[in-house]
């Protein structure tokens, strides 16, 4: 038996992202936490309007650990096998001679840096995720075109249809529509 | 989409622009301009062509490499003196066009140069093939290519560990990164463009690939505000990375006391080599692409005079370094050198010499005419006469630092043979094979960025509020 269709959100499609923007920071002022907006590029400003500050685990901070993993890595890498795994006499330098350490160290920390960097920022963006309900919004495929979204999601605890639907179509979006979930 | 934005499009008239991107572009125009190319454009017989002679060569290179790896490297034309020719010869090239896809991407996004914007997604995927390439020379020039794995660390029963002072073992780790990072930074470019592909495939099959690769991105905010922290920490990190590569394989050299090779003036040189045939590398892609694909309105009159700009800035480096080189020589006072010196401007390699003389440092300064630089097919072949002259370069440091070294009773020649040049051409056609899918299946331009440009451009004109 097939369920009946939830509401995930309601969702107002716009032309430009300054609207987007306006759009956001009228629905912040309005105190609505649950909602993100979608674009078919990088916004400024848009982030910081609908970001919940919760989850802000700071991808910069992963990719120093990162960083610093990789370049201890190298040293210890290279100079167990040097000074305890296969020691060899050349030309009398020291076992433990760091220095032509380096690039081998430096390599490894840009390359675990990038490894967190890309693998972090797929992980914290909760990808790779095939479904999501705003793909169920008949228009959003102009998300990764041409048009610019706002949804204010069922679950925010100052949700109410007629209300939020109100609201949104008093931004003067192109089209309100419904998201199921 | 109204008529006039159609006609716009698909009109075959060429309207040359001095703007980074030509005028009238809308968000929608650029996605879909760019997008069509790979879904709903026919495959055209000259992309058929071009990838049929490109696999024609590809299979020179499997039988090359499958009659190395039967017989050995002695059907190279390598020996003692001269044991590294072409293979490290082509490694070095290969590896030096790379560094262009990297900096175009990495610098220049640092730099905020928006000229970066329509060059970067093929540039990067020339820097992925071309280190492909790069990769196999060593692979196939060990000997013994089934045991490539001893040069990594790992605990063996022989109770044997790579030697970590040697920079042989330094490349291996160089070069594996750079494959690495340069493939992660292609993809995290593509993630967003590949969700507009699958947004706007028409057939199911092509929906769920791109679906499946574009990993369920869906443009929100907050992914955006991860992505632009992940991508410009990329660029920084690459940034220094490329740097590092080419100074690692110039550590190849100078780390060794060959007269000809042991010189300090080596890693940026060979940097500055890397970028000025990388760069050419690009106008050689880019020029044919812009006219057979109509991308004047984005590869425009703009981008191409840039590049020229800074393969002409590059290239005199590159001159100052040769000179530097032969100077010192003299000015050391140590008779090898001295001898290494008028061993190439006269010895049996002269010829090659100063073709290469001719090629890189005298050839391009043509670009000093802005004319020139604006005028695509005579780019196009300065663009073709660097990236010889680079090639021959590399020649010219390997084979005449080792034909001739201290004991006049070891020197000896090396004249290529035909595993050699098929062996070269190959991968050419390795190259080319992999550069034709991709403009095929692909966006050849990073889409996203492309409607930032817009966005920006439109913001710059919009009169001050």
């Amino acid at each position: 038996m097939a369920k009946p269709p939830v509401l995930y959100g309601l969702m107002a499609e716009f032309e430009t992202p300054e609207q987007v923007i306006e759009a956001a920071r009228r629905a912040r002022d309005e105190g609505y936490r649950r909602m993100d907006a979608y674009s078919p590029f990088a916004v400024e400003g848009l982030p910081e309007l609908v970001m919940p500050s919760t989850h802000k685990v700071r991808l910069p901070t992963m990719v120093l650990c990162g960083g610093l993993t990789g370049t201890l890595t190298g040293l210890v890498l290279e100079a167990y096998p040097n000074v305890i795994g296969y020691p060899m006499d050349i030309g009398g330098k020291p076992n433990f001679s760091w220095p032509s350490f380096i690039p081998i160290m430096f390599e490894l920390t840009i390359l675990f840096s990038a490894l967190t960097a890309v693998f972090g920022m797929i992980m914290l963006n909760d990808l790779p995720k095939p479904y999501h309900p705003v793909f169920n919004a008949p228009r959003f495929d102009l998300a990764s075109r041409d048009r610019f979204f706002l949804c204010i999601e069922r679950l925010d605890p100052k949700f109410d249809f007629d209300r939020t639907k109100d609201f949104l179509i008093g931004l003067n979006p192109v089209d309100v529509t419904e998201v199921e979930s | 989409m109204d008529p006039a934005e159609n006609d716009k499009l698909t009109s075959t008239a060429v309207v040359e622009t001095d703007e980074v991107l030509a005028p009238g572009h809308t968000y929608r125009s650029v996605s879909d301009r760019v997008s069509d190319m790979v879904l709903t454009w026919p495959v055209g017989y000259r992309w058929a062509a071009g990838l049929a002679l490109a696999l024609g060569l590809l299979f020179v290179l499997n039988v090359a490499l499958g009659w190395v790896f039967t017989i050995g490297v002695g059907v190279w034309g390598i020996n003692i003196p001269v044991g590294w020719g072409f293979a490290i010869t082509n490694f070095v090239w290969w590896i030096g066009i790379g560094h262009a896809g990297t900096l175009i991407s990495a610098f220049l996004l640092l730099m905020r140069q928006k000229w970066r914007t329509s060059i970067n997604r093929f540039a990067e995927a020339m820097t992925i093939f071309a280190v492909a390439c790069a990769g196999l020379f060593p692979l196939a020039h060990m000997g013994r290519p089934w045991l490539f794995y001893w040069m990594l660390p790992y605990p063996d029963t022989m109770g044997v560990w790579p030697q970590f002072r040697s920079p042989l073992v330094w490349d291996v780790f160089a070069v594996s990164t750079y494959l690495t990072v340069s493939l992660l930074f292609w993809y995290t470019g593509l993630l967003p463009d590949l969700a507009t592909l699958r947004d706007r495939a028409k057939k199911r099959v092509t929906k769920m690939i791109y679906g499946i690769i574009a990993l369920g991105w869906r443009g929100s905010a907050e992914h955006w505000s991860r992505y632009e922290t992940c991508s410009l920490l990329l660029a920084g990190l690459s940034t220094p990375l490329v740097v590092s590569v080419h100074t690692v394989v110039s550590f190849d050299f100078t780390i060794a006391v060959i007269p000809g090779w042991h010189s300090t003036i080596f890693p940026p040189y060979f940097v500055a080599g890397a970028i000025y045939s990388g760069f050419a590398m690009v106008l050689t892609l880019a020029i044919p692409l812009r006219k057979y694909y109509h991308l004047e309105d984005f590869i425009t009159m703009k981008h191409l005079d840039f590049m020229g700009k800074v393969m002409l800035a590059t290239g005199l480096v590159v001159a100052y370094s040769y000179i530097m080189e032969a100077f010192m020589a003299f000015y050391s006072g140590n008779p090898y050198d001295r001898y290494m010196m008028m061993n190439r401007m006269t010895g049996p390699y002269a010829k090659v010499f100063w073709t290469l003389i001719f090629c890189n440092l005298i050839g391009p300064q043509v670009l000093w005419i802005s004319k020139i630089r604006r005028n695509p097919w005579f780019l196009f072949a300065i663009s073709l006469v660097v990236q010889t002259g680079m090639w021959l370069e590399r020649f010219v440091i390997i084979v005449t630092s080792l034909h001739r070294d201290f004991l006049p009773s070891s020197w000896g020649m090396f004249y290529p043979t035909r595993w050699d040049w098929m062996t070269f051409l190959g991968t050419l056609g390795l190259f080319f094979t992999l550069f034709y899918l991709f403009i095929r299946f692909m966006p050849m331009i990073a889409i996203h960025e492309l409607r930032d440009l817009v966005h920006k451009t439109e913001h710059e004109k919009a009169p001050a509020h």
